[in-house]
C-alpha cells in the first residue's frame, strides 16, 4: 500500500511539472500580454483540475496494470525460446515471426485507440467539418495506419534493413497522395501522424523495439532499437489520406 | 442528476476505448504464451483508474482545454500583435517540450550510443552535456515550428507545400548525418507532442484559422502538430553534424 502511494505521488508530481510550464506560459500570456479575463473562470480551474487528475489516474493505472504485462509480453514474444532460435544461428528467416508480427499489428491498434492526444484532435476535427469527419471513421483510420507501420518497423529491424530507406519511400508515397487527396483533409492527416505517439503507444513500443533487437542475433538494440515510433508516426498520414479518397469515391459514387 | 447520467456515459465511452488493449494483451497471454495472468486483483484496479482518468481527462479537454487555446487565438487576432503572438508561440512549443519525459529519457540514450560510437567521450559528463544539448536542440526546433505553423495560418500559405520541402530537408539530412544519429532522429519527431499539448495546439490553430477573415479552420487551422514533429528529425540531425 505504502509502495502504491509514493508511486502515485511520483506520477502526481511528474505531472505537475509537466503542466506547470505549460499553465505559466498559458497564464501569463493572458494576464500580462493579453491583458483580458479568462471567460468562465471557474469552469476552466475546474476542467485543469480534471485534466491533471485525469492525467494522473490514467498514467498510474497503465503503470500499474498495462504496461508491466504488456512490456512482458513483448520481451517474451521475442524471446529465443519462443521464437525457435538457437544461440548459435548467425541469420534468422523473417518469417518466423508471425505472432510479433501479430502482436505489433495489435497493440499498434489498440493502444492508439485509447490514446488520448488522438481523442482530442478527433473531437476538434469533427465539430471543425460540422460533422462531416466521424470520429470512429478517423480513430480506426489511423490505429490501422499505426499498426501497418509497427508491423513493417518490427521487420525492419528483424531484416536489418536501413530505416531511412523505409521513410524515404514512405514521403514519396505521402506526396503522391497529397496530389490526390481532398484538400480539406491534408492538414489533419499531416497532423495524425504526430498525435498518434505519446503516452499509451510509446513504451508499449519501445520495449517492444528493445525486445527484437536484443533478442535477434546480429542486431544491437542501441542501433537498431530506434525508429519504430518514425513508421508510427509516418503510416497514419497515409491510412487518413487513403481513408479520405475512400469516403469522397464513394459519396461521388452515391451522388452520380 | 444530468451530470452524473454525463459522467456515467462518458466512463462507458473510455471503457469502450480501452477494450481493445484489454483484449490483445489478454489473448496473447492465453492463447500464444500460454500463461495465466498474474495479478488478476491489480490489474482490475489498475484498469478502472485508466478508464476514470481518461474520462476526466476529455471532459477537462471540453472545459479547460478547448476553450482556453481557443479564447487566446482570439484575443491574440482582437490584439493584432504579430510579436507577441509568434513570442507566444515559441514559448508554447519550447516550454511544452524541453520537460517532456519521453524527450529525456530519449536524450539519454542517445547520449549512450554515442558514447558507445566515439562520437563524444566515454564519461558521465560529456554525456549529460550531449543529452542537454539534444533536449534544448528538440525544444527549440518545436519552438520553430510552432512560430513557422502560425505564421502559415497568418498568411494563408498551402500546408502541404511547407511539409514536402520539410521531407526534402530530412531526405538531404540524411545523406549528411552520422548514422548513429539517424534512428534517434526520426523517433525524436513522434516524441515531442504530448497530451496536454496537442489539444492546446489544436484549439489554438483551429480558433486562430477562425478569427482570420479568409481562413477555412479545416485546411488551415490544423497542421501545427506536423510541423512539431517534422522539424525535430532535422534540427537532431543537425546536432548530429556539428557535434
Amino acid at each position: 500500500m505504502n509502495d502504491l502511494l509514493t508511486h502515485f505521488l511520483q506520477v502526481l508530481t511528474g505531472t505537475l511539472l509537466d503542466v506547470l510550464p505549460i499553465a505559466g506560459i498559458l497564464f501569463g500570456f493572458q494576464f500580462l500580454v493579453l491583458r483580458r479575463p479568462v471567460k468562465n473562470p471557474k469552469e476552466v480551474l475546474i476542467g485543469l483540475l480534471m485534466v491533471l487528475l485525469g492525467l494522473v489516474l490514467f498514467l498510474e493505472g497503465l503503470d500499474l496494470a498495462l504496461f508491466p504485462l504488456g512490456k512482458l509480453m513483448a520481451s517474451q514474444l521475442t524471446s529465443p525460446e519462443l521464437l525457435g532460435i538457437s544461440p548459435h544461428m548467425q541469420e534468422v528467416e523473417w518469417h518466423h515471426y508471425f505472432w510479433v508480427y501479430l502482436f505489433a499489428a495489435s497493440i499498434g491498434f489498440s493502444t492508439t485507440i485509447a490514446e488520448p492526444s488522438l481523442i482530442a484532435v478527433t473531437i476538434k476535427a469533427n465539430q471543425v467539418s460540422g460533422g462531416a469527419i466521424s470520429q470512429w471513421g478517423l480513430r480506426i483510420a489511423v490505429a490501422i495506419g499505426v499498426a501497418v507501420g509497427i508491423a513493417i518497423g518490427s521487420y525492419r529491424i528483424i531484416s536489418g534493413t536501413p530505416l531511412h530507406w523505409y521513410i524515404m519511400t514512405g514521403y514519396v508515397v505521402v506526396i503522391v497522395q497529397t496530389l490526390y487527396a481532398p484538400r480539406t483533409i491534408i492538414a489533419l492527416a499531416y497532423d495524425s501522424g504526430g498525435v498518434t505517439t505519446s503516452t499509451v503507444t510509446v513504451p508499449l513500443v519501445a520495449a517492444l523495439g528493445l525486445g527484437l533487437s536484443s533478442n535477434i542475433p546480429g542486431r544491437n538494440p542501441l542501433l537498431d532499437g530506434f525508429g519504430l515510433i518514425a513508421f508510427a508516426s509516418l503510416f497514419p498520414i497515409m491510412s487518413v489520406m487513403a481513408y479520405a479518397q475512400l469516403s469522397e469515391w464513394r459519396s461521388n459514387k452515391r451522388n452520380r | 442528476m444530468r451530470l452524473l447520467r454525463h459522467f456515467a456515459a462518458s466512463l462507458l465511452d473510455s471503457l469502450r476505448d480501452l477494450t481493445p488493449i484489454v483484449a490483445v494483451i489478454g489473448f496473447f497471454q492465453i492463447f500464444i504464451l500460454q500463461q495465466p495472468i498474474p495479478n488478476l486483483g491489480v490489474l482490475l484496479v489498475g484498469t478502472l483508474l485508466v478508464v476514470l482518468g481518461l474520462s476526466l481527462f476529455i471532459q477537462g479537454l471540453n472545459l479547460a482545454l478547448f476553450p482556453l487555446g481557443e479564447s487566446m487565438a482570439w484575443d491574440f487576432a482582437r490584439k493584432g500583435s504579430l510579436n507577441w503572438l509568434l513570442l507566444f508561440a515559441f514559448a508554447l512549443g519550447f516550454g511544452t517540450t524541453v520537460a517532456e519525459p519521453a524527450l529525456i529519457k530519449i536524450a539519454e540514450e542517445a547520449a549512450k550510443i554515442a558514447a558507445t560510437g566515439g562520437m563524444i567521450e566515454d564519461n558521465q559528463q560529456s554525456q549529460d552535456s550531449y543529452a542537454n544539448g539534444l533536449r534544448y536542440t528538440v525544444a527549440v526546433s518545436v519552438g520553430f515550428a510552432i512560430v513557422l505553423g502560425v505564421l502559415r495560418i497568418i498568411k494563408g500559405w498551402p500546408v502541404q507545400y511547407l511539409i514536402i520541402s520539410g521531407y526534402l530537408g530530412v531526405v538531404l539530412m540524411t545523406a549528411l548525418a552520422p548514422e548513429e544519429i539517424i534512428g534517434i532522429a526520426y523517433d525524436s519527431g513522434g516524441v515531442t507532442t504530448s497530451t496536454i499539448t496537442v489539444p492546446l495546439v489544436t484549439a489554438l490553430g483551429v480558433g486562430l484559422a477562425s478569427s482570420i477573415k479568409g481562413r477555412n479552420p479545416m485546411t488551415d487551422g490544423f497542421g501545427l502538430i506536423a510541423f512539431a514533429s517534422l522539424t525535430p528529425m532535422i534540427f537532431v540531425m543537425g546536432y548530429g553534424i556539428l557535434l
